[in-house]
């Protein structure tokens, strides 16, 4: 390999690395009055950092683990990089599903007392949201009869994601108790991570992260055509198949546990190719990173920046996410 | 019996008859397939590669059906350069070449010091060595032609499939590639499209096609294959033998 790309290589993911860490012990110092170093060692801890800060902080992390692999992976899959986690149907089953769910506890409320239904509500929605990505993404490989076609599996996934879309609009006009959580699913939040969601979310990443790392030929080989990848001997439908379904699964995680967060999946790709250009193989690994890193940066800041208020994290990431992509238009235009 | 021959095939494409009751059988060395343009010499080349399957009749890769072949065992023995080589992605010169071991490989075996040697031979024998680690989509549309070229090399295949091949190239690089799949066709069988009829004869045989059908096939001095090759172009060229070699020169007169 040449020197320098692999300098650039190296480089990148030690600056990841250590941006990681840095961000890491500010997410465990940030809280509602904002910085506050002394508290990861005073007498309420075991409590605020232990229970909240620490699983809220791995879990961001880890939540744009999973949407930053999610993004390189749509990306080479549609040979686009325009493509982001969310193209195959899975935030509008995941929406779909939630506001079904938070219609249904509405109705419940008149029945069961608040504690329950809040209970209840909690668990539901995380695997109804998981549920509800992973049905969207299947009813677009029903719709596109399987993986073997990328553009029918493309218009597949626009045509669940607008009727999905539909579906929930229609919830929420018959059960209007339902769109303030629908909105605040759709923003996307890191506060509600616990232990619970670290364990989910990192078991996801162990399994999902290797599978992708492994297919990365195929998805390097795909980059010559498809004829070329299929005279090379590669079984595309089945490729294609595994790899919707790591996507799905990556990004069913994400969603269940933290809401729509945007642009994540997006920009993280981008970003490792713009810094050090490189085959799938190393792309997936470090957009993992690189969604990790941005979305951790993106939680600390929500946290701070209008303390003791609390900025929803997928407002952020939209923002700062599509400033990037205007920038990078901007430069584009003008070479 | 041939290594790759295929009989009667017929293809439609989007209802349009493009392939009508061709029959071939490749002879060792090298076969360049010429014809005007849409006579559906690309598409007898995805047929014969497996891409494309047949409405009607059968290709064998040695005697047994193309379609027959597990995937991977096929690529080993068919490589294949397509028209238009994309470039999508960042990867390199190298990474390009590799890919042309997957099918040795697969997709979980790394690569060996045997497969390096390979992807250093390859892109020795094209020319790209030099800039091996810049990226494909950084090159010039020769230059990508000349990496793609040592990709299709890489595989080792018994049978080569290259669709346009000299597309882009400079005149020494084309040169340089017909001197390269003269010393290939000792060893494989070398099928190419080509559109410059002069490197065409540099061949052992022509295949010269017309409208979806092979009008005459046979060795590169054979008179009744410059006849059909002067004719399918409607006489616009003329065959003539310069030294040793037979070359085209556009016909002027009225």
């Amino acid at each position: 390999m040449n020197g320098l790309a692999l300098r650039l290589r190296r480089r990148l993911v030690v600056a990841m690395l250590v941006l990681t860490a840095l961000l890491l012990v500010a997410g465990l110092a940030a809280g509602s009055e904002g910085w506050s170093l002394p508290s990861l060692w005073g007498p309420d801890a075991a409590l605020i950092v232990g229970q909240i800060r620490a699983p809220r902080t791995l879990g961001a992390w880890l939540v744009g683990v999973l949407l930053g692999l999610a993004g390189a992976v749509a990306q080479g899959l549609f040979r686009n990089p325009l493509a982001d986690p969310y193209l195959l149907g899975a935030a509008s089953g995941a929406t779909l599903a939630v506001v079904l769910g938070l219609a249904a506890q509405a109705l419940a409320g008149h029945y069961i007392s608040l504690g329950t239904a809040d209970l209840l509500s909690r668990a539901g929605l995380v695997l109804g949201a998981f549920v509800g990505a992973l049905g969207g993404v299947l009813l677009t490989l029903l719709l596109s009869r399987g993986a073997q076609h990328t553009t029918r599996l493309l218009l597949a996934g626009v045509v669940v994601g607008v009727v999905l879309g539909a579906a929930s609009d229609l919830v929420t006009t018959v059960a209007p108790d339902a769109l303030r959580g629908k909105q605040w699913f759709m923003l996307g939040s890191t506060s509600f991570l616990g232990w619970d969601s670290v364990l989910l979310l990192g078991a996801g990443a162990l399994v999902c992260v290797p599978l992708a790392w492994r297919l990365a030929r195929a998805l390097d080989a795909l980059t010559l055509g498809i004829d070329s990848a299929l005279s090379l001997g590669l079984d595309l439908s089945k490729l294609r198949l595994v790899l919707v379904v790591v996507l799905a699964l990556a990004t069913g995680l994400a969603v269940a546990q933290s809401g729509l967060i945007a642009f994540v999946g997006l920009v993280a790709p981008h970003l490792v190719r713009r810094f050090a250009p490189s085959a799938q193989g190393y792309l997936l690994v470090v957009s993992a990173l690189m969604g990790g890193t941005l979305l951790l940066a993106a939680d600390v800041l929500a946290r701070l920046l209008i303390a003791p208020q609390e900025l929803p994290v997928g407002v952020l990431t939209a923002l700062l996410g599509g400033g990037y992509l205007l920038w990078l238009l901007h430069r584009r235009g003008i070479e | 019996m041939s290594a790759l021959m295929c009989e009667g095939v017929r293809v439609s494409l989007g209802g349009m008859p493009v392939l009508n009751d061709v029959s071939l059988a490749l002879q060792p060395g090298w076969t360049a397939i010429v014809g005007p343009n849409g006579v559906g010499k690309s598409t007898l080349l995805r047929v014969l590669a497996g891409l494309l399957p047949p409405a009607a009749g059968t290709v064998t890769l040695q005697g047994r059906p193309i379609a027959g072949w597990p995937a991977r065992e096929r690529a080993q023995r068919l490589a294949w350069l397509a028209q238009q080589g994309e470039a999508r992605g960042e990867l390199t010169v190298r990474d390009v070449v590799h890919l042309g071991r997957l099918p040795h490989l697969g997709l979980f075996t790394p690569p060996g010091p045997d497969d390096e040697a390979i992807v250093d031979a390859a892109m020795a024998a094209t020319e790209c060595s030099a800039w091996q680690h810049r990226q494909l989509h950084g090159l010039s549309g020769g230059e990508r032609q000349r990496a793609l070229i040592a990709r299709a090399l890489a595989v080792q295949a018994a049978v080569l499939l290259l669709d346009e091949p000299t597309t882009h190239l400079d005149p020494p690089h084309q040169v340089a590639l017909v001197r390269l799949f003269q010393r290939l066709a000792r060893t494989q069988r070398v099928v190419s499209v080509l559109h410059d009829l002069s490197l065409a004869l540099q061949a052992d045989r022509l295949v010269v096609m017309q409208h979806g059908r092979i009008a005459a096939e046979g060795a590169h001095d054979d008179p009744l294959v410059h006849a059909a090759l002067e004719s399918v172009f409607d006489h616009a060229l003329r065959v003539q033998r310069v030294g040793a070699r037979f070359l085209t020169l556009p016909n002027l007169d009225d």
